[in-house]
């Protein structure tokens, strides 16, 4: 009898945000234990945190710390890593680059006001002439509906996460890219995404002030 | 007939060093393109040769691979560096997160200012004892096998005296807390590949001087102002 995943974070979107989303797209049930400022000391103290760092996910019988070890974990367990050495090798190029555009966005909030600024341009000019161009070409190169072997990927969901992401920063982001619009919407309707897009899901909104205080406290920045 | 990998990278360690430690504690013989230039690395972009225009990036069985954790998944796959199963990469993974965390620090360091490499030696020889090496020393000390993983060895020990050897550049003692891990850099250090790889004449990179960082400045465009941690 198999248990629900734990994820131990901060009760907002942060490094957890693309865990919550693989596992829900891959019909996962989670539970969420949310940190607040004496949580963190207990989970150190327990010695349940490899490197005294959340995230933490507590997933068949392992405390796994690191977002990557765990995204990469829970994609080959739930069948989202493709079926070879190679098709991964794909899958990895295709996650690492919407890491990277979703990191320049996760920075923002604790940015000050000038320095925003300027990197809202900078990710506005990456992801649209950096990012999704590559995408775009490769749904146009081989005309399959995802990313990787003609088959839905961890890849995919996290291009989703990504686009929706940089949406928020410029509503009209996608607006050169058909295939990737076509794909926002083919991928929104799968049932266990359509549900994790729904109000009441445990997906996160998008930080406010509130929520950086809370982490800036929380993690003693 | 598939030729020896190829890696495209700037002349000093960055992030192409750990790809080279594990090709060649792999065994693995490759070939290095070096970018002096500006001009080569938008040669290698008007090539349509980077995927996000970024380097490193290796040609490896046909593919021409960038993004440094995609291409080390691949190469620690492909030669057996990577556990027997999912639970064991998945600690594998946690372990190579942590060390990449730590080297991580260290990357920006060439092109800090003489009183900011002061302040981000000492950040960085302090998270190393009080947050890295503790953890790695446990896992040796509860299991008590040779390896971090599975007892055989795996990218995550690779990676791991990367590591070690780089935070000693900066400070000879910061093993001195650690006696398994004292002996586990002993033990992984005479592996023969890595032996080989750690003698003078291999293709390890020394440490970046400023002769270097002013090209790689130039070449990338990129680390015109550093701060530290």
């Amino acid at each position: 009898m198999a248990e629900k995943p734990k994820l131990h974070y901060t009760r907002g979107r942060g490094k957890m945000e693309s865990i919550r989303w693989l596992l829900a797209a891959a019909g996962v049930e989670f539970e969420e234990e949310f940190i607040e400022k004496e949580d963190l000391e207990k989970l150190r103290n327990d010695g349940s945190l490899l490197f005294q760092q959340v995230p933490m996910v507590e997933i068949d019988g392992m405390k796994m710390v690191q977002t990557r070890a765990i995204l990469c974990y829970i994609a080959g367990k739930y069948n989202l890593y493709g079926k070879d050495l190679k098709e991964r090798a794909w899958i990895d190029m295709y996650v690492e680059g919407t890491t990277d555009l979703m990191g320049m966005i996760m920075a923002l909030p604790f940015q000050a006001a000038d320095v925003k600024e300027k990197n809202i341009a900078l990710i506005t000019e990456r992801a649209t002439t950096r990012y999704f161009p590559v995408y775009e070409k490769a749904l146009k190169d081989h005309g399959q509906d995802y990313l990787v072997g003609n088959k839905l990927s961890w890849a995919d969901i996290h291009l989703l996460e990504a686009i929706l992401m940089t949406e928020e920063l410029k509503s009209d982001i996608l607006s050169a890219f058909p295939l990737l619009q076509a794909f926002k919407t083919k991928m929104s309707n799968m049932p266990t995404i359509k549900k994790f897009l729904q109000p009441g899901s445990p997906r996160k909104p998008p930080p406010d002030e509130n929520y950086v205080a809370t982490v800036m406290k929380i993690f003693k920045l | 007939m598939s030729g020896k990998p190829v890696l495209h990278y700037v002349s000093v360690r960055g992030r192409m060093e750990p790809v080279k430690w594990l090709l060649a504690a792999a065994g693995v013989e490759f070939e290095e393109r070096i970018l002096k230039t500006k001009d080569d690395l938008q040669k290698l972009r008007t090539d349509g040769c980077l995927l996000f225009q970024q380097v490193p990036m290796v040609e490896i069985d046909g593919m021409k691979m960038v993004q440094t954790r995609a291409i080390l998944n691949y190469i620690a796959g492909k030669y057996n560096l990577y556990g027997k199963d999912l639970k064991e990469r998945a600690l594998i993974d946690m372990y190579v997160g942590g060390t990449d965390d730590l080297m991580g620090f260290l990357l920006s360091f060439p092109f800090l200012s003489a009183e900011d490499k002061v302040k981000q030696c000492a950040f960085v020889v302090q998270k190393a004892t009080s947050r890295y090496f503790p953890a790695y020393e446990k896992v040796l000390k509860d299991h008590g096998q040779d390896f971090l993983v599975g007892n055989r060895l795996s990218w995550a020990d690779i990676h791991l005296l990367e590591a070690i050897l780089m935070l000693e550049e900066k400070k000879s003692d910061a093993l001195s807390g650690f006696p398994l891990l004292q002996a586990f850099k002993k033990r992984i250090s005479s592996i023969p590949t890595i032996k080989k790889f750690l003698a003078p004449g291999s293709k390890r990179k020394p440490i970046s001087d400023d002769k270097y960082v002013e090209t790689v400045r130039r070449v990338l465009r990129m680390y015109y102002d550093v701060k530290p941690n």
